[in-house]
């Protein structure tokens, strides 16, 4: 049977190609190049896209897993390579983003050593990803690799990372792949109690004034069809976290807005005085819950969530549910009463008038002065198709674009949530555009973000990949400088940027672009990038004093709402 | 809130790097570990861990679900000592010489339940299992004749519970393989 050994490093493929990879992004190196060599006979069937930094490689494909809800797939060389997929680590874990990450090792007798480009990769990402593995026997990979599949997609989804010695990748084996479904000591589908659910039912039933909070987990269950259900039988209001955006579009009557820090004013008061909120797929992060200790004091909080580590961990809840979110609302559904609940819906309306009138109307349409984000996001998301996909930055950028892009179909918002990484937007985008190119990928990016990552644009040209750049560019690193506007007396400490010609630059890498410095031009400037073939750069000269409120400040007590810096809404 | 002294039962698949992955939990909350003791239990493959920490039943139970997390890990448990029977052990070694002169040897040994393991010329090693203040009193009766090396384990446990809530779950893992299988989703 001698002929039906193969190497580690073809193993490795044929296992990537046996849980149906079609994609990996990547950059070579020394001691992952029998793994390359191996791609170069594979490469009609697995496709590799070269960016220009690991880190490119890793945001790239948590773009892809989060437009496509399948798992990214990183190769990368030993030590730098490794060191570089930190970041995009630890963001997926953060935000439940399914990756296998292959890392190249020295050879098995080198580790331990020093050798060179030899760092400890399990030790390093081992707090950081759901799961990692050091392989030192060709045998051991497609086990691996099946596992790291498993574990990766299901569950509470993450980040795993299989570290292949050099010695493992040119040793020989006989190749069998069994996909994995089964380990002992995990459980990511625990078994729903039908009298959780008819609780839950009953609690909402008899609740005035409910409020579900959707979160990402919705999006990752794929339970925006049962989320929609259960709200609109009930009646009932629904918010979003950061990354629950789309779970229920934007348009809908009973989609209420985001809650948090720069979240909409109603549902954010709404959270303090509902007496019930159905909280699935989140999990109580600082920004949505401000001030821990006057969280939600009015309300009965049940918590459903896939990872029982969350489950009463930032706020103790009257109910929590381990459970899928599409399993538990595909339950809850049919038991659920409608009820009319108006002056509840009063509320809303009252707030949501006074959000408009205060900051929206003249975010949205300033007629002096500079441009405001809000009014370029806004602009753009009424041009662009229902399919559209918003993937942002991290900053000021972001939270407008959450605030103001308009998400009309499932999986339309892509952001880095929970680690905030700047630099993440360019590479994600490029990574959502590669996994479903039949969606108009916008990014908004900030100038101080962009250049985190702008060697990307080499992987744009490389690939042809079509991404509109939507640069909100203020010359400044605008989060931080509203921070030192507001609380640190206007004491711009090493905020303000000297920025290139970023038009230029692009046009450098083949990427079409306009500066855009004019409101009036801005329309035609807006329609001429959704019209271009390929990736186009629109460079929009922004207000740097612009912020974004409303704003609730970090440890606030509660009960108060920055409209603007010098107005306050207590409630 | 006032730290108290809990014992965390952990079981575990014996899988290399996971005492690493565990012990940055605790770090991670500045949680000290102040025992620990880990080996092969009556599962197939498993292993149980019992470490003792100072800190709260709230701040422990998260720790708990925290390290339930890692892949390999089965079940995490979180106990007051009014919970388990536990049990540590000692081996205090000490000059012969002086033993030998001291005319109420025989009473120490017996009063604290100790016993003797080894005898030469130069050392004796006695042996005493029990609870901290147990092996702690003998070490101060033995101070008087030159403790030459001293070492206590972690604790050893078990519950007092009527049920067995790891072999509940490892059943009912066994129970989801067996339909997984059966729905011919699974060949291994």
């Amino acid at each position: 049977m001698k002929n039906n050994r193969i190497t580690g490093a073809e193993g490795l493929i044929k296992s990537l190609l046996c849980e149906g990879v079609d994609l990996v992004f990547g950059y070579p190196g020394g001691a992952i190049i029998s793994v390359y060599d191996k791609l170069y006979d594979y490469r009609d069937q697995l496709k590799h896209v070269l960016v220009r930094h690991e880190q490119g490689a890793i945001h790239a494909a948590q773009g892809y897993a989060r437009i496509t809800g399948r798992p990214g797939v990183v190769i990368v060389t030993s030590g730098p390579g490794a060191a570089n997929v930190v970041t995009g680590l630890s963001d997926a874990i953060a935000d439940s983003t399914p990756l296998v990450v292959i890392t190249g090792q020295v050879a098995s007798a080198y580790l331990g050593t020093d050798a060179f480009q030899e760092t400890d990769v399990v030790a390093m990402t081992q707090q950081i990803t759901k799961w990692s593995i050091q392989i030192r026997h060709a045998d051991d990979i497609p086990d691996a690799v099946a596992r790291a599949f498993y574990i990766a997609s299901t569950g509470r989804p993450g980040p795993v990372v299989i570290d292949i010695a050099k010695d493992a990748q040119i040793g020989m084996m006989e190749w069998n792949h069994d996909v994995c479904n089964y380990i002992r000591s995990y459980n990511p589908d625990p078994d729903l109690s039908t009298d959780d659910v008819e609780d839950v039912a009953r609690m909402i039933n008899e609740a005035e004034r409910p409020i579900i909070v959707s979160g990402h987990g919705v999006m990752i269950s794929g339970a925006e069809d049962q989320l929609r259900e259960v709200a609109e039988r009930g009646n009932i209001p629904v918010a979003s976290t950061l990354l629950g955006l789309s779970t229920l579009p934007t348009g809908h009557p009973l989609f209420t807005g985001m809650v948090g820090m720069h979240g909409n004013i109603a549902p954010n008061v709404a959270l303090s005085r509902a007496d019930l909120i159905l909280a699935v797929g989140m999990r109580f992060d600082d920004r949505v819950t401000g001030d821990i200790h006057n969280f939600a004091r009015q309300a009965h909080i049940v918590h459903v969530d896939i990872d029982n580590a969350e489950l009463n961990k930032n706020v103790k809840v009257s109910k929590a549910i381990q459970a899928d979110a599409r399993k538990f609302l595909s339950a809850l559904a049919p038991l659920i009463a409608s009820r009319q609940r108006s002056p509840w819906f009063e509320m809303f309306k009252k707030f949501d008038k006074i959000e408009r009138e205060e900051i929206i109307d003249s975010e949205v349409h300033p007629e002096t002065g500079m441009m405001k984000m809000g009014e370029v996001i806004n602009l753009v998301a009424d041009k662009v198709g229902d399919d559209a996909v918003c993937v942002t930055d991290v900053g000021q950028n972001q939270m407008f674009a959450a605030r103001y892009f308009k998400c009309r179909s499932p999986r339309a918002f892509i952001s880095s949530g929970g680690l905030g990484t700047m630099g993440f937007g360019l590479p994600a985008a490029i990574g959502a555009k590669m996994g479903d190119s039949t969606r108009t990928v916008c990014l908004f990016v900030g100038d101080g973000g962009l250049q985190m990552t702008i060697q990307e644009f080499g992987t744009i040209l490389q690939e042809h990949v079509d991404v509109k750049i939507i640069l909100l560019n203020n010359n400044f690193l605008g989060n931080v400088r509203q921070w030192q506007e507001l609380f640190f007396g206007g004491r711009f400490s090493q905020t303000p940027m000297i920025n290139p010609d970023f038009v230029a630059l692009a046009a450098a890498y083949g990427i079409k672009g306009e500066d855009v410095t004019d409101r009036c031009r801005l329309s035609d400037a807006v329609d001429r990038m959704l019209a271009s073939d390929g990736s186009y750069l629109l460079n929009v000269a922004i207000d740097a004093t612009d912020m974004i409120f409303p704003m609730v400040p970090s440890g606030d007590p509660g009960n108060r709402i920055l409209l603007s810096q010098y107005k306050i809404l207590n409630y | 809130m006032e730290q108290q002294l809990f014992t965390i039962s952990i079981f575990s698949e014996n899988t290399v790097g996971l005492l690493s992955q565990v012990s940055v939990i605790f770090t991670r909350r500045n949680i000290n570990i102040e025992s620990i003791s880990a080996s092969a239990c009556s599962i197939p493959g498993l292993h149980k861990w019992t470490i003792t920490a100072w800190s709260t039943r709230e701040a422990l139970e998260k720790l708990a679900r925290q390290i339930e997390k890692c892949i390999d890990v089965v079940k995490v448990f979180v106990y007051d000592d009014d919970e388990i029977v536990y049990q540590e052990v000692a081996l205090y070694k000490v000059a012969t010489k002086l033993l030998l002169d001291e005319p109420h040897l025989e009473k120490v040994i017996r009063t604290h339940g100790a016993r003797i393991l080894d005898v030469t010329h130069d050392y004796t090693v006695i042996e005493k299992t029990g609870h901290y203040r147990e092996t702690e009193a003998l070490f101060n009766e033995l101070k008087r004749y030159d403790i030459k090396q001293f070492v206590r384990s972690g604790r050893v446990t078990v519950t007092k519970s009527p049920q067995e809530f790891v072999t509940a779950y490892i059943a009912s893992q066994a129970e989801r393989r067996k339909r997984l299988v059966s729905n011919g989703k699974s060949d291994n």
